[in-house]
């Protein structure tokens, strides 16, 4: 028989779709996005101007006392005073740096540890996954909140306590999500090479495993920042969250609260204990638009075109 | 095989395009095929992956795969244009006028109903005949595919069933309406070679019988000129050629039909020496408490080709697994280069690691998705020669020259390779570690005919320059033959022969390994009825 001359390795494939790069897919992806994403985009974007250059921005300052306290809306003071005569708006402003950085913070501790430990189990799959796994279990058994009240008053109502507690108390979600992906991967031949060739633990789950998990990660990451930033206003609506004199939506809420009963005679008065509160409403609906639309992205659903 | 001459048209598709939107775009998948389908006829469509013969398939029913869509080109079936009509009134026509029998049958039935339900669920749909004549009639069909039992068999769940078995049930859920065309999807690609011959003759007995016409889709021109009429051939969304099985197969007109059995011309001439790389000895080993190797040794002669053969099932990927460690032996000995090998992957050293690689079977698998051609040839450059930046990139430009690939590839990711490119990528990562033993796991048989014969000579060239010893596993014997020095036969767990390759494909045979042999298709139409007549006698 004679040669192929038609054969080549390098023209097998005679239609082979050119690769877009990063920012081509992302205009594609950006020019193609719903109006909500849109939307919540803008609305983060605004946020986390906001924390970035609070001092910047607001008039006052976080912890500057005026002598007017509950002073109305107007005069200097755009959304008036509180009870010791701080300034709302601006506080509203160092609020977010509070709130968002802290929250961060700990959605990233989470995120760590949580991805980690699961892609470990996923890896073993044998007594320290089962051990692993329990201890998860048993955390994830006793509700966040209780639990996070308890280790607060043992521990103190310090920043750092709020991020390390809730980091590692919301790993236990991440621990789930990471190692039921990972064990889809761990079996596939390119993880068994990395080992037959001899790498380590850390190249392994950081090299091979992480960069193909990472889009559940991603989407639990956006959902757990909202439930972080909802667990932290509820402890500092009850007084253990951040501590005064740093600024906090939810601590505002509950300082303020009482101006509520004046809407009678002041409307604007009324609706200052709730603007907070819309701060943080806003914040978690913009992550879930933007979070909904990354998943859409994503999970293929975008193919189903008919 | 029914003579097409009475002539009746069954199904005219004319000028067929189809698109495909995937990553955003349109791009074409069919470019204007036509094809014609007597009654009773069987066309066999073949040609490699992404030709379009399956999608050219489903469109024999009216049908595309989500994100597809018909832009031009009629499909008429008994005067119908079936892509003009709704969904409502195609489900009419499919599972009734027209069946489909796809590739993987263990994951097309549904875990949970019993057999028998699913064997005649689109007759019950359509109200054909009450439940129990078409149960009865059900019966019958195992009967006349030889199914064991055929009486009870449809009491069984899928998983309670062999994947031969399964394959040939679903061929009697295709029959049961008793349509006027079946639609084969390769479905016996995922079978053993001696599962293939029984579920092929069971097809084809039945197709007969009730003068079914058929489309039958496959890559394995041995297989269809067994089963087809007439033979179509695909490429690129064209049409390549069609004709007549026989005229086919004596006088193929175009070059790339001629390409696309090639490989079964290729042959090496057998060397051996006495100085082995590797013995194994005596190996046990089990998943958890199933024993799947029993007193298993073999030896591996330096600079050589050993392959091993056998069905699935067999534990020749297993001996592989062993050999590299990540299946620890209960019992016996693995000695490497004269040294003995821990049986464990962790303890044994990195150099020890470099010397034994492994080539996969499923290159897609084999490579992360997210790393690019130069992070995967490159990182174990990096990792056991310590060579950084320029000269790393210089060294994988050198391993691409090998494989006969260039830097343009440098930047490529695995999903924009071909399936035989992307093997290419693992054998040059294989050899980035400068091995001594390759262990090949069935690196040929998910590729295109034409495409294994290009990695095949690589393999060899390879050998020649490099002096690499290969373990070949596979159960293709066109492959065996192609490659190897020695050839260890393995059935259930147990060695059954070892020796040189002239020895072992002569006879006389040992019983399993004359099954093996006979059951490998060969390319003339008459072979399965020979090997049929010759088996009853």
């Amino acid at each position: 028989m004679s040669e192929n001359l038609s054969y080549s390795a390098k023209s097998e494939v005679a239609n082979l779709i050119k690769r877009r790069t990063r920012v081509e897919r992302l205009k594609i992806a950006l020019s193609k996005a719903p109006i909500s994403a849109w939307f919540g985009m803008a609305v983060l974007f605004v946020y986390f101007f906001a924390a970035i250059f609070a001092p910047l921005i607001a008039p006052h300052g976080e912890a500057e006392i005026f002598p007017v306290a509950y002073a109305p809306w107007g005069n200097g003071h755009i959304f008036g005073t509180d009870q010791i005569g701080r300034d709302i708006f601006s506080r509203i402003i160092y609020a977010a740096r509070n709130t968002i950085g802290i929250c961060l913070l700990a959605t990233f501790i989470a995120l760590g540890i949580g991805t980690v430990l699961g892609i470990i189990a996923a890896l073993d799959r044998k007594y320290l996954d089962q051990l692993l796994s329990r201890i998860v279990d048993t955390l994830m058994a006793i509700p966040v909140m209780i639990f996070t009240f308890i280790l607060l008053s043992v521990f103190g109502p310090t920043n750092f306590n709020l991020i390390v507690i809730l980091g590692i108390l919301e790993s236990t979600r991440f621990f789930r999500i990471s190692r039921s992906v990972a064990v889809g991967q761990v079996v596939l031949e390119y993880v068994e090479v990395a080992r037959l060739r001899g790498e380590n633990l850390p190249y392994i789950i950081f090299k091979e495993i992480l960069p193909n998990i990472a889009s559940p990660l991603i989407i639990e990451f956006g959902l757990r920042f909202i439930f972080i930033i909802f667990t932290i206003s509820s402890l500092s609506f009850l007084g253990i969250g951040i501590q005064p004199p740093s600024a906090d939506w939810a601590s505002m809420v509950r300082e303020n609260a009482i101006l509520i009963q004046y809407a009678q005679y002041d409307l604007t008065a009324g609706l200052t204990p709730l603007i907070p509160a819309f701060a943080i409403a806003l914040l978690c609906v913009s992550i879930n638009f933007v979070v909904d639309w990354y998943l859409y992205i994503t999970s293929g659903l975008k193919d189903d075109v008919k | 095989m029914t003579s097409n001459k009475s002539k009746e048209l069954l199904l005219e598709m004319k000028n067929i395009h189809i698109d495909g939107f995937s990553d955003e775009r349109w791009h074409k998948i069919l470019k204007g095929v036509d094809l014609t389908l007597y009654r009773g006829e069987i066309l066999g469509l073949i040609g490699e992956s992404g030709a379009g013969k399956s999608t050219m398939g489903k469109a024999a029913m009216g049908y595309t795969q989500p994100g597809c869509k018909i832009i031009k080109g009629e499909v008429n079936f008994n005067g119908i244009d079936l892509a003009k009509l709704t969904e409502f009134e195609k489900r009419k026509i499919w599972g009734t006028k027209i069946s489909y029998v796809a590739q993987s049958a263990a994951a097309s039935f549904n875990p949970a109903h019993r057999l028998m339900d699913q064997t005649i669920s689109a007759s019950n749909r359509l109200k054909i005949n009450p439940t129990d004549v078409l149960k009865k009639d059900a019966v019958k069909l195992y009967e006349s595919l030889q199914l064991p039992d055929p009486e009870n068999i449809g009491d069984r769940y899928p998983h309670q069933v062999s994947g031969g078995q399964l394959q040939r049930i679903m061929t009697a859920m295709a029959m049961s309406p008793r349509p006027e065309l079946i639609i084969f999807d390769e479905p016996t690609t995922a079978l053993d070679v001696t599962t293939q011959v029984e579920v092929l003759s069971a097809m084809r007995s039945i197709v007969d019988k009730f003068n079914t016409a058929a489309i039958y889709i496959t890559h394995d021109l041995a297989v269809v000129a067994q089963m087809a009429d007439r033979i179509k051939v695909l490429r690129y969304g064209e049409e390549v050629e069609e004709a007549e099985t026989r005229d086919m197969l004596s006088n193929p007109k175009e070059e790339y039909t001629k390409s696309l059995w090639s490989v079964r011309s290729l042959i090496k001439p057998e060397e051996t020496n006495q100085d082995y790389i590797l013995s194994i000895k005596n190996i046990d080993a089990a998943y958890g408490s199933s024993k799947v190797l029993y007193n298993v040794s073999i030896d591996i002669p330096k600079g050589k080709t050993v392959a091993i053969v056998g069905e699935s099932g067999s534990g020749k990927s297993t001996t592989a697994r062993v050999i590299t460690g990540l299946l620890p032996q209960s019992k016996g000995e693995i000695i490497f280069d004269g040294k003995k090998l821990s049986p464990k992957l962790e303890q044994r050293s990195k150099e020890e690691l470099r010397k034994i690689q492994i080539i996969f079977q499923m290159p897609d698998t084999a490579m992360n998705p997210r790393q690019t051609v130069d992070e995967i040839i490159g990182r174990p450059i990096e990792f056991y020669q310590g060579i950084k930046g320029k000269e790393r990139e210089s060294k994988v430009i050198e391993l691409l020259k090998m494989i006969e690939l260039d830097e343009t590839f440098l930047d490529r990711l695995p999903s924009e390779l071909s399936g035989g490119q992307k093997q290419r990528i693992c054998i040059a990562r294989a050899l980035a570690a400068k091995p001594d033993l390759i262990i090949c796991d069935e690196v040929t048989s998910a590729l295109d005919q034409i495409v294994q014969e290009g990695i095949l000579k690589l393999l060899q060239k390879l050998q020649k320059d490099l002096g690499v010893t290969y373990i070949f596993i596979t159960h293709d014997i066109a492959t065996v033959k192609a490659i190897s020095d020695e050839i260890v036969v393995m059935y259930q767990g147990e060695v059954v022969e070892q020796g040189l390759k002239s020895k072992i494909l002569n006879p006389p045979y040992p019983d399993y390994t004359e099954l093996l042999l006979s059951s490998v298709p060969e390319m003339d139409p008459d072979w399965l009825t020979n090997l049929l007549n010759k088996r009853s006698s």
